[in-house]
């Protein structure tokens, strides 16, 4: 058999286009007007969306910005969910709105296959990845994410606070991932930075954000170099030998997936166990109940979901349209809120309130459609394994000083600091 | 009452077998399926009803 060297080359193609990407103006300075100057990394936004969302939601509801190069911002549960189905209007082809659009040409595959893609290719991308993914295949990393909990817990509890986002809630998908990918866990911190100049730095100049991809890509294509000379059985290796119509993947494929199995399960899932832990110590009604009651995990999990979805997406206009009384250009964006749809009162019961035992809760913070998040088994185990964890093992707990909680900024909302007060 | 899942909308959320594990399973690719030929026992109603409920693509249907 001939060596694979179809990962010798250079990252070339992958600044190729960077290079051929359109860019925008970067447009600085805070909000004028939320309807027609909106701003998804304004500190306001990312301190407290939910009246902004609100409001806008009863106003316009389609908002609108010239930041960007252009782009739209549906509110209610209905168009983001018509958005999220209409791939053909909608494209993938970028889903972190930011002053770069990938070239026209990266479609249907995209950077990042299959967050990125776009029938037909997306379908079968997605298929070779799904079997990873069960519940079932997840339910092998439950105990191992348990006793990973405790370890965590051990070290801080004999204290009087803990930064529950930075030594808690950050550490539990990191580890989780490192493992499935087969990178060494020692290299945790590595990812974290990866994934914050991935999704949480749009606004720096592109050639910044371009060479952020090059570090990132080029510790991919190490790994990949090492894995071919040691095939395990981890993802990485199965994406080597993965086939598609009978041929192997292509290297952007291959490494592109990684970058996205990699970036997309961190940033999201701490953001998750940060807010609801959040939402624990600012409530401490719900705290007790769920201590006396830990069946109530699994709904009240659910609606910090709901209530605190981490993940908003963005998609491409793919050619000018007229869609809900607006006229699209080819290229705008369109911020695909999932927290403003899981907000909508048309859709939701006492939408506006936080309810740990609702019983119908349709929420659409993994998506809707093609795209439904490919890690909610996963993201939802580590989520109930780490409340559950931590609730038993520390069940009184609230601010220690609540001005100095922060919340990220961006399409990925969650604590980043979460000053806890545990004796 | 008789279930059957609409394989063109589900997207494998998985509420169905997370909440109704009795009635739904998953398939290799975390699709859901009803279990047996998707007749709800008597008492299980509830429970069917909840999972229709919570089904975020609208998939499953009751006869
Ligand atoms: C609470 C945590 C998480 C949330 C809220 C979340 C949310 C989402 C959302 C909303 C989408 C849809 C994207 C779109 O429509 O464009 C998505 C897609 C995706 N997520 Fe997650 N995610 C989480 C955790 C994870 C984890 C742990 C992984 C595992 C690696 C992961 C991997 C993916 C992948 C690969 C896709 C793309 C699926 C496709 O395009 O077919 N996510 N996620
Ligand atoms: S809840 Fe709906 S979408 Fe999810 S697996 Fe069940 S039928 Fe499919």
């Amino acid at each position: 058999m001939p060596a694979d060297d179809r990962f010798s080359g250079e990252t070339t193609k992958i600044r190729d286009r960077v290079s051929r990407s359109t860019r925008s103006k970067v447009i600085e300075g805070p909000v004028t007007d939320w309807a027609t100057d909106f701003s998804h990394v304004d500190p306001a936004w990312a301190a407290d969306p939910y009246p902004i969302q609100d409001d806008l939601r009863q106003r316009c509801p389609v908002a609108h910005t010239e930041r960007f190069g252009g782009m739209w911002i549906p509110t209610r549960y209905e168009d983001v969910a018509d958005v999220a189905r209409d791939t053909g209007r909608f494209s993938s082809r970028g889903i972190i709105a930011a002053n770069l659009r990938p070239p026209r040409d990266v479609a249907p595959v995209g950077d990042v296959p299959p967050i990125s893609s776009d029938p037909p290719f997306h379908g079968p991308a997605r298929k070779l990845l799904l079997p990873a993914f069960t519940r079932t295949a997840i339910g092998r990393y439950e105990e191992s994410t348990r006793e990973f909990c405790h370890g965590l817990i051990d070290e801080f509890s004999a204290r009087e606070t803990v930064d529950a986002a930075v030594e808690y809630a950050q550490h539990i998908p990191v580890r989780v991932i490192a493992d499935m990918l087969g990178f060494p866990p020692e290299d945790g911190p590595q990812f974290r930075v990866f994934v914050e100049e991935a999704l949480e730095a749009v606004n720096q100049e592109p050639e910044e954000r371009a060479q952020h991809r090059d570090e990132l890509f080029d510790y991919l294509y190490a790994q990949v170099r090492e894995h071919i000379d040691h095939p395990r059985d981890d993802l990485t290796t199965f994406l080597i030998n993965a086939e598609l119509g009978g041929n192997k993947l292509t290297p952007e494929h291959v490494v592109g997936t990684m970058a996205l199995l990699l970036i997309a399960g961190i940033d999201t899932t701490w953001s998750a166990i940060g807010a609801s832990l959040w939402h624990l110590a600012t409530n401490p009604a719900d705290r007790e109940r769920l201590v006396a009651d830990p069946s109530l995990v699994i709904p009240a999990t659910e609606e910090f979901l709901r209530a605190y979805a981490p993940v908003t997406m963005a998609r491409l206009v793919a050619d000018d349209t007229h869609w809900r009384g607006v006229d699209m250009k080819a290229d705008d964006w369109i911020l695909l809120s999932f927290p403003a749809a899981n907000r909508d009162p048309a859709q939701f019961d006492r939408a506006g309130e936080v309810l740990i035992d609702r019983e119908v809760n349709r929420h659409a913070a993994f998506g809707l459609g093609i795209h439904r998040c490919l890690g909610s088994h996963l993201a939802r185990m580590e989520l109930r394994v780490a409340v559950a964890t931590w609730l038993e093992r520390i069940p009184e707990f609230s601010l220690s000083d609540p001005s100095s909680v922060t919340w990220s900024a961006g399409q990925i909302r969650g604590p980043r600091m979460l000053p806890l007060r545990i004796a | 009452m008789k279930l059957t899942i609409d394989t063109s909308k589900c997207q494998g959320h998985g509420r169905c077998y997370d909440l109704a594990p009795d009635l739904f399973s998953d398939d290799e690719e975390g699709y859901g399926v009803v279990r047996g030929d998707g007749e709800v026992p008597a008492g299980k109603e509830e429970e069917a009803r909840r999972a229709i409920a919570n089904c975020p693509e609208g998939a499953i249907d009751a006869g």
